[in-house]
């Protein structure tokens, strides 16, 4: 199965980045970025999203880590089968014998 | 030059000659996200060399600016370690350096914080989280390279060895300044403790080199600087007395 | 956005109500999915990546996002080569910022781009191979230190006009890294015109340097915003969807009303001598383009077209086996339980 931080798929596995860019405030959702493993992840999120100095915690996730559910209001709230954080499929696992994916 | 005025010209050039092997990767890092850590260690570097040269100019009271240090002084008046001068174009190579200047500058500003003087103990407070970062960098990538493939084995490991013989220049002992500078010797033991266990995990050998660098702050280069120094300053010296 | 045009969008001569392809995974009917994503659409909603959207918005939000990702990308090269002889080193301080903050820039928006279910690795396949495209301004070589003053002034001032609309495009994480990339991209024009103020304040060859400068960047930067609005013909479905706010023609004629009077400022000229003001439009009134030049250009018939692409290339083949190692390294350090899954 095509795991997606699976080395063999091309590139360096998806992150995205969460930042708490001061006291008090929640962490927030910032983008995403490509690195190896999770060191590498954080310290490219340094790099990337807080060059500002607006950065004082830093949560790094590998997008196929993230769990979501579907706001749309026709699909059950919590439908297994569109759990994912992206619609479209390149950042999840394929269950077996699902067609046209 | 007076001897602090010589000694912050040193550290100021080690920090200027990097910086500028640094900004010779833009567009041509290995990731996107690595042009970027190169950007943010050359500006860090770059901002270190501002505050040594300027100072080192002041202290001369010869009206020298960073500016007039950085783009009119002649190969033999550079008073870098050879270490920093040397070409960057292999990953392996910039990273074996990064990790053992790096080091070493973190020692070098930790013991500077207690330093009398306090430009000098003012910027390490500033420079020593910088380099710690630096530091940092260069050790995941050391640790990747030397143990991710058998290529990159290979290359970390010709990358160290070609880097290493001019290690032991940054340890030479250097004019006293009691109270002011330390003694770099006295930095070695602090940078082994860091640097032997990155290699071992890196299963990387530590070279052998039958020869060592001598003699930069001295002002005598590889012949690297040279062509390094054309390209840097040719542009300010072609145009004399402009500002920019 | 270095560029409005988008020669080629794959889907978009279909129409606003073009049904959606069967190959979508949807549970519900298209119809009812199509009509909840024009009612966004029109109440200037923001589409999210779990939204349902047209096959084809999605194809020319990729095409459109990437093309900006490559952009930033393609634009560290021209500004790069001048690092190492910045003529000072503040100079040189601000040149590596600016193009890290470029690196930076180009990230976010592939972060973006990948929020539509495609790999960056695809991505930069796409540019590497000519099928997705980058401004055209950046096929022009960078000749002097001015130019580099002339790309912060005049390129980044024409990105600027397209970008700020952008923060209210239609898709979410598009529009979220507009705004990243407004909030730092101001700086980047002001120390283009400040590089240029001080050249044209300096000495006889540092004002013939600026000159030179601007007589070779004044009119490729007119052609960012692509090519006149009759012969656009995305146009009408981008702006339908959202994606662009105001057309090529009215975006350049902003440009050249804001431009003018910084150069007078500047005290140089620019090089069209049809260059005045309209006081009945009020607008500058302003020289005809040359576009076989822009569409040669386009084509890979501009200076540094090859150039840039196999600087590109190489950056990225000699870096694969850093990024392979990287891999290498992390695979052996995977737990157990998830190796064997």
């Amino acid at each position: 199965m095509n795991q997606p931080n699976d080395p063999g798929k091309r590139g360096w596995p998806l992150w995205e980045v969460f930042i708490r860019a001061r006291r008090g405030l929640s962490h927030q959702h910032v983008g995403s970025l490509h690195a190896p493993d999770a060191a590498m992840a954080l310290r490219n999120a340094r790099d990337v999203y807080t060059r500002r100095g607006e950065g004082v915690s830093i949560w790094v996730v590998p997008s196929a880590a993230i769990v979501a559910n579907s706001p749309d209001e026709k699909d059950s709230f919590f439908d297994p089968a569109q759990d994912k954080v992206y619609r479209h499929p390149t950042f999840y696992d394929v269950p077996e014998g699902a067609k046209q994916l | 030059m007076s001897p602090l005025a010589a000694y912050a010209l040193g550290l100021g050039d080690d920090a200027l000659i990097l910086a500028q092997r640094l900004g010779e990767w833009a567009a041509r890092a290995p990731q996107i996200e690595e042009d970027l850590a190169l950007a943010n260690i050359a500006l860090d570097l770059l901002g270190q060399a501002r505050t040594l040269l300027t100072y080192a100019g002041e202290l001369e009271q010869a009206g020298r600016d960073e500016d007039d240090l950085a783009y009119l002084r002649d190969d033999r008046e550079f008073r870098n370690v050879q270490l920093v001068e040397l070409p960057g174009g292999d990953f392996a190579v910039t990273m074996a350096r990064q990790l053992i200047f790096s080091a070493y500058q973190y020692e070098l500003y930790t013991a500077l914080l207690g330093s009398a003087d306090e430009t000098l103990a003012g910027l390490a407070g500033k420079a020593v989280k910088e380099v710690a970062y630096h530091r940092d960098h260069a050790t995941q990538w050391v640790l990747r390279l030397g143990d991710g493939t058998d290529l990159s084995h290979e290359r970390m490991q010709a990358g160290l060895d070609q880097v290493w013989p001019y290690t032991a220049e940054l340890f030479d002992p250097a004019s006293q300044l009691p109270g002011i500078a330390t003694d770099p010797a006295t930095l070695r033991p602090a940078w082994e403790t860091y640097v032997t266990p990155v290699l071992r995990e890196a299963t990387l050998e530590r070279p052998q080199p039958r020869w060592r660098s001598r003699g930069g702050r001295d002002g005598l280069h590889t012949e690297h600087l040279g062509h390094l120094l054309s390209e840097m300053q040719h542009l300010h010296r072609s145009h004399p007395g402009a500002t920019w | 956005m270095y560029g409005n045009y988008d020669s080629g969008t794959a889907g978009a001569q279909s129409a606003p109500q073009a049904q959606q392809a069967p190959q979508d995974q949807d549970q519900y009917q298209d119809a009812d999915a199509q009509q909840r994503f024009d009612q966004l659409i029109a109440a200037d909603q923001r589409i999210e990546p779990r939204d349902w959207m047209p096959d084809a918005y999605r194809k020319t939000l990729i095409r459109q996002i990437a093309q900006h990702a490559h952009s930033e990308i393609i634009g560290m090269q021209p500004e790069g080569n001048w690092i190492t002889r910045a003529p000072s080193l503040r100079r040189k301080a601000i040149l590596i910022a600016k193009v890290q903050d470029e690196a930076g820039h180009g990230l976010y928006l592939y972060s973006a781009a990948e929020t539509l279910g495609i790999d960056r690795e695809e991505l930069l396949d796409r540019l590497h191979d000519g099928r997705q495209k980058y401004s055209s301004i950046f096929n022009y070589p960078t000749l002097n230190w001015a130019d580099v003053g002339a790309i912060g002034w005049l390129v980044d001032g024409a990105a600027i006009m397209n970008q700020v609309p952008l923060c209210r495009c239609s898709y979410g994480p598009y529009a979220r890294a507009m705004v990243r990339i407004c909030k730092e991209e101001s700086f980047h024009q002001r120390q283009g015109f400040d590089i240029l103020h001080t050249l044209s304040h300096g000495t006889k060859s540092q004002k013939a340097m600026a000159q030179d400068a601007v007589n070779r960047y004044w009119w490729p930067s007119l052609m960012m915003f692509g090519p006149p609005d009759e012969e656009s013909s995305h146009s009408a479905q981008s702006t339908a969807w959202g994606i662009k706010r105001f057309s090529n023609d009215e975006l350049r004629q902003r440009f050249v009303d804001m431009t003018v009077p910084q150069a007078e400022v500047l005290g140089l000229t620019l090089p069209d001598s049809d260059l005045r003001w309209n006081a009945e439009r009020g607008h500058y009134d302003f020289g005809v383009i040359d576009w076989d030049e822009f569409a040669r250009v386009i084509r890979g018939d501009g200076p540094c077209n090859a150039e840039r692409l196999r600087r590109r290339r190489q950056a990225h083949d000699d870096g694969a086996w850093v990024r392979e190692a990287a891999q290498a390294y992390a695979e052996k350090r995977r737990p157990v339980e998830a190796k064997a899954s």
